[in-house]
């Protein structure tokens, strides 16, 4: 299969005056179309730094990403930043607006999704009356406007309480398939990433470098919640638990 | 919905309270009226230093009668107006161009930082020179005073808003304008509708000390005039005046504040 985007030995440094801090070093994967691809990897190994680059909000310091200058890219970002003073509707179009793309049917394609994903009595509501698991699907909805091919997800459930964490996971992995998107996925959760994944990719301790990567197979795949039941997961989890553990 | 008599009783015990809190601070300031207006008319204390409650009263008839009572009135809430309305609007712009340039404000950060704390009043002279013994030098007095401290104040509540917000804004890939119109601005709305407020009582304070400087007109025209002359009746006539004019803006600023955020 064609891969949709060529990361080729991306590294990243840092600078501050007394020191230098290498976050990446010498990355290189590609990413297929339609696939969910999970990151795992210790705190402070360049997850969010490797997301930020794809995403075009930080610069590589060497390396280049090849790919279809078309495509787009959406990044949902950790903390969902629903601007209090907009409604939900107004939040989920920023994106739009920034974009100068608020055309008619982009308008009606986002009060679509708001609609199919149970939030269009809140429309006209503002983010404080939301629950956090709601204010995650608004934050998902205002990148998804975008119609972007590929979504980068920045633990996206980490705000939320382990009960609506599952819920939410199903809600966005369905909304995520539904959509037919390609997705890049952080998280610290393995759970999570044994269920969602088609492929996870761990990373080493600083200077992250790409450690191992695992294709998830499963016999029924199911929900993210539903594959946590099936007869694979407890192998999976191990197989990245002991990767990510040899660290401590 | 039935209130329970419990609820009802815990809300009247309020209003109970809050009536009694008004009425002692009545009581309180007939008091003091009533003791001052005793004392000098028994020539307890000297009338003539000391003023009394009539005699302020009869000043600010006689002034009323000249016809200058709400000239000088209207002068002095006039100037305030301009003052802190230029201040707020200077003020913030001058915030969004330093947030513009990092290079500005490193450049400037000394310079707001001295001119800050120096008391404002030494410049007196210096500003009548230049700007003429006219309003022109009580308004440039009243913005030197507020006007600093609020771009302190906004360019803070710029430099603070949300990194994530902002983050957020660069993966659309705004532009610093847009990031400007769309994120900043809102995000520190209250904060500029907040140092309005503050610019309200830091005018004033510029505004009489422009005018005991230079002016021939307005309350502080008049408190220090009577100084000058020593017609006690007429500084306490003044400062009385300017209590009710202070009121009064901050009332005019409280209701502004109210219809300028709607709480969301
Ligand atoms: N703007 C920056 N300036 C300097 N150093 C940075 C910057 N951003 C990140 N770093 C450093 O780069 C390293 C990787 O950071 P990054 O945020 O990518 O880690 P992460 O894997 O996402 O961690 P976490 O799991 O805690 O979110 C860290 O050591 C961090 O201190
Ligand atoms: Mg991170």
């Amino acid at each position: 299969m064609n891969s949709i985007l060529e990361i080729e030995n991306i590294s990243k440094n840092y600078y501050s005056k007394d020191k230098e801090t290498t976050a990446l070093l010498d990355i290189s994967m590609n990413i297929y179309p339609g696939e969910f691809l999970v990151i795992v990897g210790p705190s402070g190994c360049g997850k969010s730094t490797l997301l930020n680059i794809i995403g075009g909000i930080d610069k590589e310091s060497s390396g280049v990403i090849r790919g279809n200058k078309d495509i787009r890219i959406g990044y949902m970002l950790q903390s969902d930043s629903l601007f209090p003073w907009l409604t939900i509707l107004d939040n989920a179009l920023l994106g739009l607006k920034i974009k100068n793309d608020l055309t008619k049917e982009n308008i009606n394609y986002v009060k679509k999704l708001l609609k199919t994903y149970g939030l269009s009595e809140f429309i006209n509501s503002y983010p404080k009356e939301l629950s956090g698991g709601m204010r995650q699907r608004v934050a998902l909805i205002r990148t998804l406007a975008m119609k972007p091919d590929i979504l980068l997800l920045d633990e996206p459930f980490s705000a939320l309480d382990y009960q609506t964490r599952l819920k939410v996971c199903d809600d966005v992995y369905e909304i995520i398939k539904e959509e037919n998107k390609t997705v890049i996925m952080i998280t610290h959760d393995i759970g999570e990433a044994c269920s969602l994944a088609d492929r996870i990719v761990v990373l080493s301790e600083r200077p992250g470098k790409i450690k191992k990567i695992f294709n998830i197979k499963w016999d029924k795949k199911g929900t993210p919640f539903q594959n946590r039941m099936n007869k694979e997961f407890s192998t999976y989890y191990d197989m990245v638990w002991k990767e990510i553990d040899g660290y401590e | 919905m039935d209130m329970n008599s419990e609820y009802r009783k815990y809300l009247s015990n309020i209003k109970k309270n809050n009536i009694l809190v008004h009425v002692t601070r009545i009581i309180i300031l007939l008091l003091i009226v009533i003791l001052w207006e005793y004392l000098s008319s028994h020539n307890i204390i000297n009338s003539f230093i000391y003023s009394s409650p009539s005699k302020i009263i009869k000043t600010i008839i006689s002034l009323y009668q000249t016809n200058n009572l709400f000239n000088h009135i209207w002068i002095t809430i006039y100037e305030t107006i301009i003052s802190f309305v230029l201040a707020t609007l200077l003020g913030t712009i001058i915030a969004i161009i330093l947030w513009y340039s990092k290079f500005l404000y490193r450049v400037m950060d000394p310079y707001l930082t001295v001119i800050n704390s120096l008391p404002k009043v030494a410049l007196g002279p210096v500003i009548i020179i230049l700007s003429g013994a006219n309003i022109k030098s009580i308004i440039v007095m009243a913005l030197l005073i507020s006007l600093i401290i609020t771009i302190t104040n906004v360019y803070s509540g710029f430099v603070n808003t949300d990194k994530n917000m902002i983050k957020l804004m660069n993966s659309f890939q705004a532009s610093k304008y847009r990031i400007l119109k769309y994120l900043i601005i809102p995000y520190n709305y209250h904060v500029i509708i907040s140092s309005l407020k503050i610019n309200v009582g830091m005018s004033m304070v510029g505004v009489i000390m422009g005018e005991f400087l230079v002016s021939k007109q307005g309350i502080g025209y008049l408190i220090n005039y009577g100084s000058q002359v020593f017609n006690l009746n007429l500084v306490f006539a003044g400062i009385l005046l300017l209590i009710i004019v202070s009121y009064l803006m901050y009332l005019m600023v409280l209701l502004l504040e109210k219809t300028l955020i709607r709480d969301n």
